[in-house]
């Protein structure tokens, strides 16, 4: 099998950053084959990015806006060959603790060249980090969710969902503008982004800022229940009777 | 501490009313004690600087002598007015000097209590500056500079090692203001050095006392605390303003940045540099200055005032305070040349 060179993306928000991983890069280009297949300011040009180019390993810092390089960690595994992740940070004690507990590579800003190196040749053993392994590092709370659709990672931020609702294998994400299917478990996305979402029903999470209000409603059979009144779109959710009690509450707090 | 101690004086008398007022017969007193206390804060205020330079048993008979005559003179006075028993006198009196004596007592415990703390807010100080997150991040940027731009490296080292030795010097004494604008050009130059276009800077020193005496480190704090929670949490540009100017006797020190909601950051760090600082303020000026932050159309907002205490002429001072200009004859001296720009 002919060595093909290792093929890197750099993701950093701060430009100096990029430039200075690039020399080290280049630096050790004469020891090992490799190719810097870009560099990205932030998560989402970096998912961007990757449907164009692959990548064996993404070099990313931890503190950005918008996403942190752990939450772009979780996006690319959604990708059909997902790179191995290894993180730069400047100083977070409490990231680097964690790290350590779940055996996570990591480089620390300044970047040593021998010390880049040899993170560069464990790259060909190693896998990308399951996301399990990812949920427990601090700050995980992830901006978006990333579905895959037609082979491309597509990123719909928390903020904008309108409810999750598991419905056999999948969770269909609703959106105002359209729904997406996700794979997840609805209880973990509970605890992942409490309080942002209500369960109103046993398979049904509703962002908070998109209840509208409540209605109630006779069914064919006689007895009343309670419908959850959404923004942004014209459907309407049932509230279980074990979760009625979030009518009271949920009214209470918007009067 | 005479300072304190002839202040005290002052501020005492101005509690004595209240302490009048709980005693509730003497309510008709305070009539004849507010004329006594005006004429007594007038007195002292004058002779404070006299008293000030007592030594410490002469300053508190001194504040007690004058207490009694002004006793002595106002109830001459008043006895014209209204006939009184000459008991009246003797008990006026009592009052005056036991209220003098309690309050001077307990303002010089509290000088006493706090003067340890002058010694410890140095190392506050030192302790509450300068994330670490910010050497390792502004070393990185320097090297990303070496190969490419040395110059450039060079200007960042000079000012990476200004700032650290402000930081690291004894920060008890007062430094004019003009020296804590340079430190924070310096910050915001390093800053602006791995920020790049997201950080713009605005500075308005237009009408900036330039000779102000401020406790050193007062702003370059904040505005870290400004790049850290406003800039760096978003990937759009920002701007960081910063507006001093001078007004009725104070210096006021505006500071903007735009308030990120859902940075992810933990706002204690932010809460524990203003408490720091505002403690140093008030271990410096007391109750004459003030700090106080506010969220208003998503922007951040501090505000400090400080009375306005120009550079003393007299160039007896310390070698690192080399830079000081003297003060000029009358009104605070303008700093020249600032421009509302955008920094680059």
């Amino acid at each position: 099998m002919a060595d093909a060179p290792l093929r890197v993306l750099v993701v950093d928000d701060e430009a100096p950053a990029r430039r200075r991983l690039r020399e080290l890069l280049d630096d050790c280009a004469g020891a090992l084959p490799l190719v810097v297949v870009g560099e990205a300011a932030g998560g989402r040009e970096a998912l961007d990015l990757l449907h164009t180019v692959s990548a064996d390993l993404l070099l990313t810092d931890i503190h950005m806006p918008e996403m942190s390089g752990l939450e772009l960690a979780r996006h690319v595994l959604k990708l059909p060959q997902p790179p191995v992740v290894i993180f730069t940070t400047a100083h977070d004690e409490y990231a680097v603790q964690a790290f350590e507990v779940n055996a996570v590579d990591y480089l620390m800003k300044p970047v040593r060249a021998q010390r880049l190196l040899a993170a560069l040749e464990k790259v060909p053993r190693l896998k990308p980090i399951p996301a399990a392994r990812l949920d427990q590092l601090p700050g995980a709370t992830r901006r978006f969710l990333s579905v895959t659709e037609r082979s491309r990672v597509v990123l719909v931020p928390v903020d904008e969902i309108v409810y999750l609702k598991a419905e056999l294998k999948y969770i269909t994400i609703r959106t105002a503008q359209r729904e997406h299917l996700l794979e997840e478990s609805l209880t973990r996305l509970e605890e992942e982004f409490a309080p942002r979402f209500v369960r109103v029903h046993r398979n049904c999470l509703v962002g908070r800022d998109f209840i509208r209000g409540f209605e109630r409603r006779v069914g064919d059979g006689g007895d009343a229940h309670w419908e959850v009144l959404l923004r942004d779109v014209p459907e309407t959710l049932p509230v279980s009777r074990r979760q009625q009690f979030i009518v009271r509450e949920i009214g209470r707090e918007s009067q | 501490m005479l300072a304190v101690n002839a202040l005290t004086a002052v501020a005492a008398l101005v509690r004595e009313p209240q302490f009048d007022l709980w005693a509730g017969q003497w309510l008709e007193m305070s009539a004849l004690v507010e004329p006594y206390l005006i004429i007594e804060i007038a007195v002292l205020y004058v002779l404070a600087p006299w008293i000030a330079r007592q030594a410490q048993p002469a300053g508190v008979l001194a504040v007690a002598a004058i207490t009694l005559a002004i006793g002595l003179a106002v109830h001459a006075l008043i006895g014209r007015l209204f006939p009184e028993p000459p008991l009246a006198l003797l008990r006026h009196l009592l009052l005056a000097l036991c209220v003098c004596v309690v309050l001077i007592g307990y303002f010089g415990l509290r000088a006493r209590a706090l003067s340890p703390a002058i010694a410890e807010s140095r190392l506050q100080a030192l302790q509450a500056r300068i994330r670490p997150h910010f050497l390792f991040n502004s070393i990185n940027a320097v090297l990303s500079l070496i190969r490419s731009d040395p110059k450039q490296a060079e200007t960042a080292l000079v000012d990476m090692a200004d700032l650290f030795r402000v930081l690291m010097r004894d920060n008890r004494e007062l430094v004019p203001l003009a020296d804590e604008i340079e430190l924070c050009r310096q910050y915001l130059a390093l800053e602006k050095l791995r920020l790049t276009d997201r950080l713009n800077v605005e500075w308005h020193l237009n009408s900036m006392p330039a000779d102000a005496l401020v406790p050193p480190l007062v702003l370059q704090p904040l505005l870290e605390n400004a790049v850290y929670h406003g800039i760096e949490p978003s990937a759009a540009p920002g701007v960081v303003s910063i507006n001093i100017f001078y007004k009725g006797g104070e210096v006021h020190a505006i500071l903007r940045n735009p308030y990120q909601a859902e940075g992810g950051r933990h706002h204690a760090g932010n809460k524990m540099a203003l408490a720091n600082i505002r403690e140093r303020l008030q271990l410096h000026f007391d109750a004459e200055a003030s700090l106080e932050s506010r969220v208003r159309d998503a922007i951040y907002e501090v505000h400090i005032r400080m009375p306005y205490r120009p550079v003393k002429p007299a160039p007896a001072r310390e070698a690192a305070d080399d830079r000081a200009k003297p003060a000029r004859d009358a009104g605070p001296a303008l700093a020249r040349g600032s421009t509302g720009a955008p920094h680059g």
